[in-house]
């Protein structure tokens, strides 16, 4: 197996150009955020937090003061609401059986939508096992969730709503403070969780000014380092920690603080919400250039999620018709150019993405998607020769569709 | 629904036949021409068979929507039929096929199933139309042909599950 990746990247060699846009499942480090790292890990704060000596009370000094820089950001009301987990997986983890555990008594009702990310879906099955039910919430042909439903799904039962802030393939920004209100409005008990990995140093995201009681960030989605995340818990809200073993600083996540990679997510927080609006308008300025040089220059497509202001600005998805998605990320990558599909091509169930699915997308148009996600470090020059080679890329997978499926 | 994406390391015979695929192309003048799969699947061949009067395959072509193991295994059994009687053809199974392109990592060993069940298709529908099917051609399905018509009722199940949950 290690010897056929061995060949699939010889087969690479002597790119001249290469342009990474798989910014949805992993990111680059940039030098600076890995710079403000590295004493962390031998020259100070190496010690574990908890303990009475010098190395452990200056891991305690700077942890601390991350939390406080990452609860500014957020606009949380203290520090002690910023809850460090490995990353967005856990942290989702986290909320809904943490949730699911402080609230055994008082329901067995989940409501999410279509379009969550696979951890709370799948988190959510898991509990099915131990009696809960999970109402899913449609989404209309932009991915933008059906309000009317959400009302009608909460009840005094529900003990947990966990909807995104911004969709995570399709980059739909959901009116997270009218749902909340609707939630709330149904049963006040409600915890209100939003993932809000996509929309962290994206879009404005300030959890005082929504409401909301649990929010899900990533570090790695903003270039910080992978591994490291935070689950936001509003003062008063009680959940219940998932996982045993000592605890530290963090009330809800045991284990030894790793130091480190909290202080690089800090660092990449600092990096994004410096120059917030610019860092944005450049995204939105990438992507735009992005989707308009291939809507000008290839046929038979059709644009996923919504357009404008209604989108994070680093999104773009894509489906070609009468082209296959994984071949396509092959036939892409051997030119440099790093992107990832909703094709179901990887595995057996032939079910491609269940987001596009969700907003009536068929499987074979599911199946031609690609998702791209610009970054801040990315250039004018970046996404051009993405353009130079995305029409190429698919006009030859094309040609080898040939007429197969035509009629 | 266990959603995972398993990492694909193909290997070099592949890469290659992804790359610079045989036969590849739709056959003006062909005997016969057979399907499988359904691009609801993500995956879906089609094969090309220049017949002689001899039952010998001249010259077989395909067009492929899918996957580079789909590309790649549709391709090396163009290549393997080629000046082979519709006997020695039918008796190609889709193991040999997965051995010719060097190995497919599992979860896609139906793309050399799917290869091998357009192929017997179009031998089948040969015979048929002929109207003398030969005594080695069993009037029973093939394993592959099986497998290729399970998957596609599968694909079309689950997309008519999709549109009544859409429905609802």
């Amino acid at each position: 197996m290690v010897e056929n990746v061995k060949e699939l990247l010889k087969a690479h060699a002597g790119l001249k150009h290469e342009v990474y846009l798989d910014n949805e499942n992993s990111s680059i480090v940039p030098g600076e955020v890995v710079e403000a790292m590295l004493p962390y890990y031998n020259q100070r704060a190496y010690g574990n937090p908890t303990l009475t000596h010098k190395p452990g009370w200056e891991a305690f000094e700077v942890i601390m003061e991350s939390a406080q820089r990452i609860a500014g950001f957020l606009g949380c009301k203290t520090l002690e609401e910023v809850n460090f987990t490995p990353g967005e997986t856990e942290a989702n983890n986290l909320a809904l059986m943490g949730t699911a555990l402080s609230m055994k008594d008082k329901g067995k009702k989940i409501v999410i939508s279509e379009v969550e990310p696979i951890n709370v879906l799948n988190v959510t099955e898991m509990l099915q096992k131990s009696g809960y039910v999970t109402t899913k919430i449609p989404v209309d042909n932009e991915g933008f969730i059906n309000l009317e439903r959400l009302k009608a799904a909460v009840d005094k039962e529900t003990v947990i709503v966990s909807l995104s802030t911004v969709n995570h393939e399709i980059g739909t920004i959901q009116p997270i403070k009218e749902a909340l209100k609707i939630v709330k409005d149904q049963n006040p008990q409600t915890v209100f969780h939003t993932d809000a990995s996509d929309a962290y140093g994206k879009i404005p995201f300030n959890v005082q000014d929504l409401g909301v009681d649990l929010a899900t960030v990533s570090s790695y989605k903003i270039l910080g380092p992978r591994g490291i995340g935070a689950l936001y818990v509003k003062e008063r809200v009680n959940i219940e920690k998932i996982l045993e073993g000592q605890i530290g600083t963090q009330r809800l996540w045991p284990g030894v603080e790793n130091t480190p990679l909290i202080v690089g997510f800090t660092r990449a927080s600092e990096l994004t919400f410096q120059n917030f609006e610019q860092n944005t308008s450049h995204l939105r300025k990438l992507r735009d250039k992005l989707v308009d040089g291939i809507v000008e220059t290839v046929p038979d497509i059709l644009l996923n999620g919504p357009k404008g202001d209604r989108r994070a600005p680093d999104n773009a998805n894509i489906s070609f018709l009468r082209c296959e998605g994984e071949a396509l990320t092959i036939e892409l990558s051997l030119k440099g150019v790093y992107v990832s599909s909703g094709s179901a091509c990887s595995r057996r169930l032939l079910q491609p993405s269940h987001v596009l699915v969700a907003i009536g997308r068929k499987f074979d148009e599911a199946h031609g998607s690609i998702l791209m996600k610009v970054a801040s470090y990315h250039t004018e020059e970046d996404i051009s020769y993405a353009l130079e080679v995305i029409p190429r890329a698919v006009e030859r997978i094309r040609g080898i569709t040939g007429s197969t499926g035509a009629e | 629904m266990n959603v995972s994406r398993a990492p694909l390391p193909y290997n070099p015979k592949i890469l290659e036949l992804f790359r610079n695929p045989k036969n590849l192309g739709k056959m003006e003048d062909a005997t016969v021409t057979a399907v499988a799969g359904n691009p609801l699947c993500g995956d879906m061949i089609t094969f090309y068979l220049k017949i002689n009067d001899q039952d010998v395959i001249e010259k077989a072509s395909f067009e492929s929507y899918g996957c580079a193991a789909n590309i790649a295994t549709s391709s090396i059994v163009t290549e393997m039929i080629r000046g082979m009687k519709l006997e020695e053809a039918w008796n190609i199974s889709y193991k040999s096929v997965a051995e010719a392109v060097g190995g497919l990592p599992s979860i896609k060993f139906h793309c050399g199933i799917l290869a091998v069940g357009a192929l017997k298709r179009a031998i089948r529908k040969y015979y048929t139309r002929k109207g003398a099917p030969p005594s080695w051609l069993s009037a029973e399905p093939s394993f592959e042909e099986k497998q290729a018509l399970e998957e596609e009722e599968l694909a079309k199940a689950l997309s008519r599950r999709m549109k009544l949950e859409e429905g609802k």
